[in-house]
């Protein structure tokens, strides 16, 4: 049983969370995740995102779809139960390319979809952690990591009320 | 707001090295006609295939396929100009006036195309012989004979001149050069005007071009290139034709994106707008795939002999086999897998290679839309053919080019500019 403690900043304007991001970031606080009501342009930079890696992804998985939409077509039509259709070679490839493109395009959606769910704690299995049920209305919360930063507590909470933030939460989750 | 000038200099240098390209065109295309002549090897060929071939029929053909592809890329320049109004798209605010300098070539294209036609159609099409129609004949075609009205009315009982055929062409390429002119002159005028009452026209007319063309460009492609293969059709034609115009057009966007950007021109357009440009001719590549190859499963499927002649003259064939494969691997095996990557379209290193590769390999598809159905086991690819394409793509780019240089390159009171000057993809 362990404990992670938050230290919760809660925004009002997404203007004044963009500045406020930057100045935390430069003052030398780690900032776990930032959670807002709707898509705020820009924030990923000011976070310091780097571009993600699920394009790369997809394109694996379509690399496996099509690998298996030929095996299973090849295996099927020409080693296991070879026919003729329609005059064609037994392993027809034109035939061959409306599944491979299905295929393809499946297992990259999906896979991409699942990889996205599993990366960002969407997993069935996974326990949410809920910081402030107004995240989901009109408030921006920035959730700041404890055991990131090795700065004092009421430091962070001075940073944070300096720089705009509403209201200072702290929040604890007992996660097994 | 920025309010810079912009104006596209035609350099003498540039006018130099175009009229140079059309110089050495010449040459090889005299060249090979020459050796064409001389080398006697096509007689042959001539005797066995019952027809009297000459360099004069091969000529013919390429020059026919540079009317269609040299036409193809003016009117759809037009295309995409009218779809940035119809879809009130932002973002191409910067990039706009090129694809709308690709029309001036319209005119050229409309008389090159109708003087060929005169010279050359009884080389390129086997449907203007007269004896096709002749009952009394040996060489009556039944099939041809039902299809006479398309090209012959009003006149199908006699039929000697193709008057519905060229009435088709005089009207498609005037009504063409008629809209071009008409969106060209709101385009500038809005340049003196301001306001958006030039756009809010433009976007009107542009929604009547696009109807118009969508029918008129299909009933062209059966025209001028289908009816080639007279006994054969395929209902996904015009579109195939379409798209093969449209990813040619979109690389050469680009490709003159990039290369007045590299001039210090254009200077509102930065990675995103190429980024987006650069999907387009990703996408469309795969579209022109996507085209090509539901028309080619459906008659492989099916195997129904009038249909697969078609392939076969193509495919099952020592000549163009070839060039069938370098076909699908230039026009989307390449482009799909270098232009995937983010970066790719963001950068002009991959796009200056890429772009210029889907503009040549479009022409290797009209070449093969045209060429087996006309020269039969006479075609061939050399000098004449790169001659041909040399003189007609510098004398495309030099008539383009010049009426870019006459009127300002940004269009300074375009409304979207200011969406186009914040425009940011992921």
């Amino acid at each position: 049983m362990s404990n992670t403690k938050f230290i919760l900043g809660v925004y009002e304007d997404e203007d004044i969370l963009l500045s406020a991001i930057t100045n935390i970031r430069t003052a030398g606080v780690k900032i776990h995740e930032v959670y807002s009501p709707f898509p705020v342009h820009g924030i990923d930079d000011v976070l310091g995102y780097k571009r993600s890696k699920l394009s790369i992804v997809a394109f694996l998985f379509g690399v496996l779809g099509t690998s298996l939409a030929l095996t299973m077509q090849i295996g099927m039509m020409g080693v296991d139960w070879p026919m003729i259709i329609g005059g064609k070679d037994f392993i027809p490839y034109p035939s061959f390319v409306p599944v491979i493109f299905e295929l393809t395009v499946l297992l990259a959606a999906y896979g991409m979809c699942f990889t996205f769910f599993i990366v960002s704690d969407l997993k069935p299995w996974a326990k949410p952690r809920i910081f402030d049920l107004r995240i989901t209305d009109d408030k921006h919360v920035m959730a700041i990591d404890l055991d990131q930063n090795k700065i004092d507590v009421a430091k962070i909470d001075q940073i944070l009320k300096d720089n705009g933030a509403s209201e200072v939460n702290k929040k604890t989750f007992d996660e097994a | 707001m920025t309010t810079v000038e912009e104006k596209y200099d035609f350099s003498a240098k540039a006018k130099k090295n175009l009229l140079i390209t059309i110089g050495i065109g010449i040459a090889l295309t005299v060249l090979g006609i020459v050796l064409m002549s001389t080398g006697g090897h096509h007689e042959e060929a001539a005797h066995e295939g019952g027809h009297a071939f000459s360099w004069i029929n091969r000529l013919g053909v390429d020059i026919w396929i540079n009317n269609i592809y040299f036409t193809g890329i003016a009117i759809v320049g037009v295309f995409f100009f009218a779809l940035q109004y119809a879809a009130q798209a932002g973002w191409s605010a910067g990039i706009k006036r090129i694809p709308l300098a690709f029309g001036s070539w319209l005119p050229i294209a409309g008389i090159l195309m109708l003087v060929s036609f005169f010279i050359f159609g009884h080389d390129l099409f086997h449907w203007t012989h007269h004896d096709l129609y002749d009952t009394t004949s040996h060489e009556f075609d039944s099939i041809i004979n039902a299809k006479k009205a398309y090209f012959f009315w009003p006149f199908s009982e006699h039929p000697s001149t193709p008057v519905f055929f060229i009435a088709r062409m005089l009207f498609f390429f005037g009504l063409w050069y008629y809209l071009f002119t008409k969106l060209r002159k709101l385009a500038f005028q809005e340049d003196f005007e301001g306001g958006t009452a030039s756009w809010y026209s433009m976007r009107k007319l542009s929604a009547v071009f696009l109807i118009i063309f969508a029918v008129t460009s299909s009933i062209a492609a059966w025209d001028w290139v289908m009816s080639i293969d007279t006994h054969w059709f395929s209902t996904m034609f015009g579109w195939y034709v379409f798209a093969s115009w449209w990813v040619t057009t979109l690389a050469l966007i680009t490709f003159i994106t990039i290369h007045l950007k590299e001039k210090g021109l254009l200077s509102i357009v930065n990675e995103n707008h190429l980024h987006d440009i650069g999907k387009f001719v990703f996408a469309f590549s795969v579209f022109w795939t996507y085209i090509w190859f539901s028309q080619f499963l459906l008659i492989y499927y099916a195997n129904i002999p009038e249909e697969t002649i078609y392939f076969v003259e193509r495919w099952n064939n020592d000549q163009y086999g070839i060039i069938f494969f370098v076909n699908l691997f230039l026009n989307f095996v390449l482009p799909f897998l270098f232009l995937m990557p983010r970066d790719a379209k963001r950068h002009t290193a991959i796009l200056k290679v890429v772009t210029p590769i889907v503009i040549f390999g479009h022409w290797i598809d009209f070449y093969l839309m045209i060429t087996p159905g006309t020269l039969k086991e006479n075609g061939g690819y050399g000098l004449v053919e790169f001659g041909t394409m040399l003189i007609y793509g510098g004398a495309f780019l030099y008539v383009v080019l010049n009426s870019l240089s006459k009127a300002p390159l940004f269009a300074k009171n375009d409304p979207m500019l200011d969406e186009s000057l914040h425009h940011h993809v992921q």
